[in-house]
């Protein structure tokens, strides 16, 4: 185990049961991440990007193995604790970007701070810094139903982005997008990356995102079959 | 608090849904307190009305009398207890003599019961002073409106009446109708002939004898029944009418449970459909660190608060409404006599706060169960899955 590392996998295995059988999903997988990276999980669809991204952000537990998350084994968390690493901790930006329907800009991105037990005049704050950071002030009152792709996406970098957490986790988060917005979100993580150091990890298989990495971690079959340091495409 | 914030948000954000679901449950919630007040309005009415026109405070009866029975009647009958005469005389109780007979209005021969009441009496709200009038030799009697519509007797009228004497001779006399009383209670006017207590004792040969003693609502010392005078409190005196009131309001309740019924199904549907359609924004709450307890609480929370929006729409329209109801009253039909029970001519309701805050109380505890029940099935889903929009 490396110490001071931010996450630390070892011997993770993570095995689903498929009807009568068990299909492993991460086979032996050891990596260690340190603040401040900027790294993907790539490999094809299947290979355990997804899986060792959810274990990572405490979602789901491994079968064997142990992942420890800032400083905290996720195996032995309950339901609450790692509810609260996730709070207190951790970003999610999804594919899909799940921004919650009903709620404005703003409140979708103030929720991470409501739960967080923040008062009001330091959320409104950090909300619209974050906002003015991704360019979106002036849609704070808008519903998710009435941004494009690009600005739905930029929602969710802000939301996990407001609370400055240690980890970002990225779930392929420029599938749903066009080349340009993709590299517009793509900066701008790499920039709120570089000012925040909080260490952002992407599960993906588009070569725009792969252009921005500093380290590639290629799964395969639930393996990793490569761990390199890279130098970004795109600044 | 939170939680609260959140949830209201939320259903603020799913518009026209939730207003339907609440305008239904609110109408359930109004029609509830409605028929309800109005089925405690008519029995707090049929009560009151048979205390004043026909109970009092309570009875004596003599040991054979039974009032479902007209056959027991001519052997029902006794001289006063020294007790029971000792309250007559200071005005706390009145003697009522019932027989049965016949009357021959238009040449028809209808059963009737003959009861001799005292003209003097202030116990029973019946106009009993009609009876004094003694103009020539036809004894006065009194009818209630009903039985002057089923015999088509008018004010001044003469009827025959026929009965036996305490010998089981068979006489006859005329007698003139000087009052058609409104009384609401059809026991004291359907079938019913009010005499004068007296001449009724001498037309039975009875003298001093009566059926019944009724006693004055604020009797303290109510003397104990002996082996022929029977005491009768009002608990027993009103049980017919608290079960016939309780099987009326049997039917009712089927009515506003039917209502309740369709209230709570719409908000089950929601919430069932909400599990299901937002599992994508469950899973997002619990990624972003909710706890699965609060995730839970929130959705129950949802579903709770149609029943407190309920309130407050209900309150909106429900308020004038029963306001209304509460000033006009509703009026009844011809029919209610038929009813059984004493009924005005206009029923009001009476909302007391035991039916507001008990009709609140249920409607609150029942959604919040209805909410919970679909929601409780949020512990058992993964975040992984939810946030795929899978089930687990």
């Amino acid at each position: 185990m490396n110490n001071g590392a931010l996450i630390t996998a070892e011997n993770l295995v993570k095995q689903y049961p498929i009807g009568g059988r068990k299909f492993t999903a991460l086979n032996d997988v050891n990596l260690t991440v340190q603040k401040g990276e900027f790294l993907g999980l790539v490999g094809p669809s299947g290979s355990g990007k997804t899986t060792l991204l959810n274990i990572i952000g405490a979602l789901d537990y491994p079968t064997s193995g142990s992942a420890i998350v800032i400083g905290t084994d996720t195996k032995e968390l309950s339901h609450r604790e790692s509810a609260r690493l996730r709070n207190e901790h951790l970003g999610f930006i999804f594919q899909t970007y799940n921004l919650l329907p009903v709620y404005t800009v703003f409140e979708n991105v103030e929720f991470p701070l409501l739960l967080l037990g923040m008062d009001t005049e330091d959320r409104k704050k950090a909300v619209m810094g974050i906002l003015d950071r991704v360019g979106l002030a002036d849609r704070a009152a808008s519903r998710p139903s009435q941004l494009s792709g690009g600005e739905s996406q930029r929602v969710a970098v802000a939301r996990a982005m407001v609370k400055k957490p240690k980890v970002v986790l990225a779930d392929e988060p420029t599938a749903n997008l066009d080349a340009e917005n993709s590299h517009n979100v793509l900066q701008m993580m790499a920039k709120l990356n570089e000012e925040f150091q909080s260490t952002f990890i992407f599960a993906t298989h588009d070569e725009k995102v792969i252009g921005y990495l500093r380290r590639k971690i290629t799964l395969n079959d639930g393996r990793v079959a490569e761990d390199i340091e890279t130098t970004p495409q795109y600044n | 608090m939170l939680i609260a914030k959140l949830a209201f948000r939320n259903l603020m954000g799913a518009g026209i849904r939730t207003w339907l679901n609440v305008f239904v449950l609110s109408l359930a919630f109004v029609m509830i307190i409605w028929v309800q007040g109005f089925i405690q309005g008519m029995n707090k009415y049929a009560m009151q009305a048979t205390i004043d026109y026909e109970a009092g405070g309570g009875q004596f009866w003599h040991k054979d009398y039974d009032p479902y029975d007209p056959l027991t009647f001519e052997d029902s009958h006794a001289p006063l207890s020294p007790a029971l005469a000792e309250l007559i005389s200071r005005g706390a109780a009145t003697p009522i003599l019932v027989t049965s007979g016949a009357i021959f209005p238009e040449g028809r021969i209808q059963s009737v019961v003959l009861r001799g009441i005292d003209p003097e009496q202030q116990i029973l709200q019946l106009p009993s002073a009609y009876l004094s009038k003694e103009d020539d030799d036809v004894t006065p009697a009194l009818i209630g409106a009903q039985m002057a519509k089923q015999t088509k007797l008018r004010v001044g009228d003469e009827v025959t009446i026929r009965w036996r004497d305490v010998h089981g001779t068979f006489d006859a006399n005329d007698v003139r109708i000087v009052q058609i009383m409104n009384v609401s209670a059809p026991s004291v006017d359907v079938g019913q002939i009010w005499l004068p207590l007296e001449g009724l004792r001498e037309m039975l040969r009875t003298p001093q004898e009566a059926s019944l003693v009724v006693l004055a609502e604020d009797v303290s010392d109510v003397p104990s029944g002996n082996h022929t005078w029977v005491h009768r409190d009002l608990n027993f005196l009103l049980k017919e009418i608290t079960e016939l009131v309780r099987m009326k309001s049997g039917s009712s309740n089927i009515l506003y449970g039917l209502l309740l019924f369709m209230g709570l199904l719409a908000i089950f549907d929601t919430q069932v459909l909400a599990i299901w359609r937002r599992r994508k924004e469950i899973g997002t709450f619990m990624a972003l660190g909710m706890e699965r307890v609060k995730v839970i609480g929130l959705f129950t929370l949802e579903g709770a608060m149609h029943g407190f929006l309920a309130l407050v729409v209900g309150a909106i329209y429900g308020i004038p409404v029963l306001a209304l109801t509460f000033a006009k009253g509703l009026p009844m039909p011809a029919m209610q006599a038929d009813f059984g029970i004493a009924l005005p001519q206009s029923l009001y309701p009476s909302y007391g706060l035991r039916l507001l805050v008990g009709t609140t109380l249920l409607v609150l505890i029942a959604v919040t169960i209805v909410s919970f029940l679909p929601a409780s099935k949020i512990a058992r889903l993964k975040p992984t899955d939810a946030l795929r929009g899978k089930t687990s």
